[in-house]
């Protein structure tokens, strides 16, 4: 771990903050350009096995810059990487709320929830169906995701009960 | 809503719709913490909070934290969402980065994860019903949910260029109008 390593660490991470509009996941080429091809901080494999465990693991997947920053300068790496990638667009995110909160009975702010509340339920969709190409590989995986969504759709279980049962499945090799 | 929450109930309400987002789904869960079960706010703002937070550069969900965080406490408020949203799985994802470097294969937890990001897309899926039965309610609405699916899900276009051919013509939809006809 070195001071250049840190800067470089510092400047990558920030100025994808702000380009990754869209989410974090549009910057990932930029970010696998980068860390792989530029710097070395670690393999092409090795970024594809990181990507799929930030996928899976807790909270925001853009907790993928966290995972690399640590392979470049270990934990000052990843907290350094972590906050660069959170912090220029969370005040982007602060001034346009705030804007926002003081819109409160504008008809820009009603047209604005009521006609992107479609689009948005179009995107979740999309994601949706995104997501289960990545993490549905064949008929019993998809029988589970069907299965599951039925269920939460219908009921109120607790999504928690069913996602660890679903991860026991899959420990149990059935899916 | 008579008492804004305290910062720490931000925390520690994000720390809980970040761990139970453990393979995949988070903004799932997002809503089922936020609307369902705290109701913080109604479908209508989530949604439109959500849409503005995948425009805006950044992490969606970190996005999202820091909008309701400010809308209830303003800057500390954000900084509590945030630091409740993040610490517990940073903390996670440098035990997990130590862990892979170290041994490069965790075989056991490969297949729990398999199982759990099948129902973390049945979460996501699910959600298309519960927040589209409030809004999905004509046939204009729906024109909009089928062909921002079909264009940013089917074509894989990208969110910018969707949004942008599409947003305008929603919202000029949307746009209150004085009298109804």
């Amino acid at each position: 771990m070195n001071l250049r390593t840190l800067t470089q660490i510092l400047l990558l991470f920030s100025s994808l903050s702000i380009l990754s509009i869209g989410g974090g996941n549009t910057v990932l080429p930029e970010m696998h350009r980068k860390t792989v091809d530029s710097y070395h901080w670690l393999s092409d494999k090795q970024f594809a096995d990181v990507f799929a465990l930030s996928q899976a693991a807790p909270g925001p997947s853009i907790l993928i810059v966290t995972i690399l920053g640590y392979k470049a300068a270990g934990v000052t790496g990843a907290i350094l990487a972590t906050i660069a990638m959170m912090l220029p667009a969370a005040m982007l995110v602060y001034l346009v709320s705030r804007v926002w909160e003081k819109a409160k009975d504008a008809p820009f702010r009603k047209a604005f929830e009521k006609g992107l509340a479609p689009l948005t339920v179009g995107l979740i969709l999309a994601s949706g169906w995104v997501m289960s190409q990545a993490a549905d590989h064949d008929w019993r995986a998809f029988l589970l995701t069907g299965v599951c969504t039925v269920i939460f759709a219908t009921t109120k279980t607790n999504p928690l009960i069913l996602v660890a049962a679903a991860g026991l499945i899959g420990w149990l090799g059935w899916v | 809503m008579s008492n804004p929450p305290s910062l720490a109930e931000l925390a520690i309400t994000f720390n809980h719709i970040a761990l139970a987002s453990f393979g995949g789904g988070l903004s799932a869960w997002s809503r089922e913490v936020l609307v369902a079960e705290k109701k913080w706010m109604e479908d209508e703002e989530f949604l439109s909070a959500v849409t503005m937070c995948r425009i805006l550069p950044g992490a969606n969900q970190v996005n999202l934290a820091v909008f309701v965080g400010v809308k209830f406490q303003g800057i500390p408020g954000a900084c509590a969402a945030v630091f409740g949203l993040t610490l517990i799985p940073v903390i996670i994802a440098i035990a997990l980065a130590y862990f892979y470097f170290q041994y490069h294969h965790v075989p056991a937890v490969q297949g729990i994860l398999k199982g759990a990001a099948a129902a973390a897309v049945a979460l996501t899926l699910s959600m298309v019903f519960k927040t589209g039965k409030k809004c999905l309610t004509g046939l204009v609405p729906v024109a909009f949910f089928l062909a921002i699916f079909v264009m940013n899900g089917v074509l894989r276009w990208p969110l910018l260029a969707c949004l942008s051919l599409l947003a305008p013509l929603a919202i000029g939809w949307a746009w209150p109008r004085k009298a109804r006809g």
